[in-house]
């Protein structure tokens, strides 16, 4: 019995801090699946980083085509940059809206956070596209071949994640605020905030870097 | 002992419902502060001439790693409460797969031509 007693103890207070939080079972399942979800991204942002290496290896090779300052607009980049910084605090917002079950919110903070995205998605195509009008594709040397990879990498999982938005919120439509619904919602935002994460790198390095040099 | 109250603040990520919703919002919108603010400092110093050139892109990274310790902290609920001590030792070991991975390529191939013989030596050796 004592030596349960401490067992448990050790266990509640790891950093010695005297704050003993009992713990009476398995942590509750939330937190094991946000734990799980955490695993995922952070294996997402271990690939993202072979890209952001090939990119970092690969910027100084143009092979005579256009270099990072030739094609790179700020202007655009800021708008992309503010659009996924607001889309961030939205989905914030409508991720409280569901833990307090306030449908009207919660829709409204779904709704903003996916016309961001699209605005996102859109400004984001038509700069590749405007690249491969000009001849300057994937194709024409490492650098924007790596360039193409590492953004179009991005996109794509912003896109996906656009599709998963609007299956929370028909999940939600059809299904109500469940516990296991509520859990989806949790893991979606946390794999938004993490596109911004990467997104922040991509800003960074590609652009801001790149236009320097 | 006597900073009991203050467990209610130690929760994983999205782990948070002890907290009011008022400071729920106030969190997001201290983090979306410091974001934009984060980022117009970096969009500011890329395109400067105030400051002295080469460091420029020292300040971009500085920047870059700031916010996203924001994104963590804020937007991610990242801390260091014992609920999280799981979340922060994968994002510990997500971080060093990082550097090894950025760090060593570049390391490795930006030294790649000075540590090569050169191409006629390897030409006669065949």
């Amino acid at each position: 019995m004592a030596m349960t007693a401490t067992a448990g103890h050790a266990h509640a207070d790891p950093h010695h801090i005297g704050v003993v939080i009992e713990h009476p079972g398995p942590a509750p399942k939330r937190i094991v699946t946000a734990y799980g979800f955490w695993i995922f991204l952070l294996s997402d942002i271990v690939m993202f980083s072979c890209f952001f290496a090939a990119y970092a290896v690969l910027s100084g090779q143009t092979a005579g085509g256009p270099k990072g300052s030739e094609i790179f607009e700020q202007r655009n980049v800021a708008i992309e940059t503010v659009c996924l910084l607001l889309s961030s605090f939205t989905c914030g917002m409508a991720s409280i809206a569901a833990d307090v079950r306030n449908r009207f919110w919660f829709y409204l903070g779904m709704s903003v956070t996916c016309v961001l995205g699209l605005i996102f998605l859109a400004i984001e195509f038509r700069e590749f596209a405007d690249l491969v009008a000009r001849g300057y594709g994937p194709s024409r040397s490492a650098f924007v071949t790596a360039f193409f990879s590492l953004v179009g990498c991005h996109g794509l999982h912003v896109s996906a994640g656009v599709l998963w938005l609007l299956t929370m919120m028909a999940q939600v439509f059809a299904k109500g605020f469940r516990a296991d619904v509520l859990r989806r919602m949790m893991c979606f935002a946390l794999f938004w905030h993490a596109l911004d994460i990467i997104w922040v790198g991509v800003f960074s390095v590609v652009y801001l870097l790149g236009s320097g040099a | 002992m006597s900073d009991q109250s203050h467990i209610g603040h130690d929760l994983a990520p999205g782990e948070e419902e002890q907290h009011s919703v008022g400071t729920r919002i106030v969190g997001y919108v201290v983090g979306l502060g410091l974001a934009l603010l984060l980022t117009a400092t970096s969009f500011f110093i890329a395109g400067t001439d105030l400051v002295w050139q080469p460091s420029i892109p020292v300040a971009l990274i500085v920047l870059a790693i700031a916010q996203m310790g924001v994104h963590l902290v804020f937007f991610l609920h990242i801390t260091t409460g014992p609920d999280n001590t799981n979340n922060v030792l994968a994002l510990a070991f997500g971080l060093l797969v990082v550097f090894l991975v950025v760090g060593g390529t570049v390391w490795i191939m930006a030294h790649l031509n000075a540590n090569m013989p050169p191409m006629d030596q390897i030409m006669m050796r065949q």
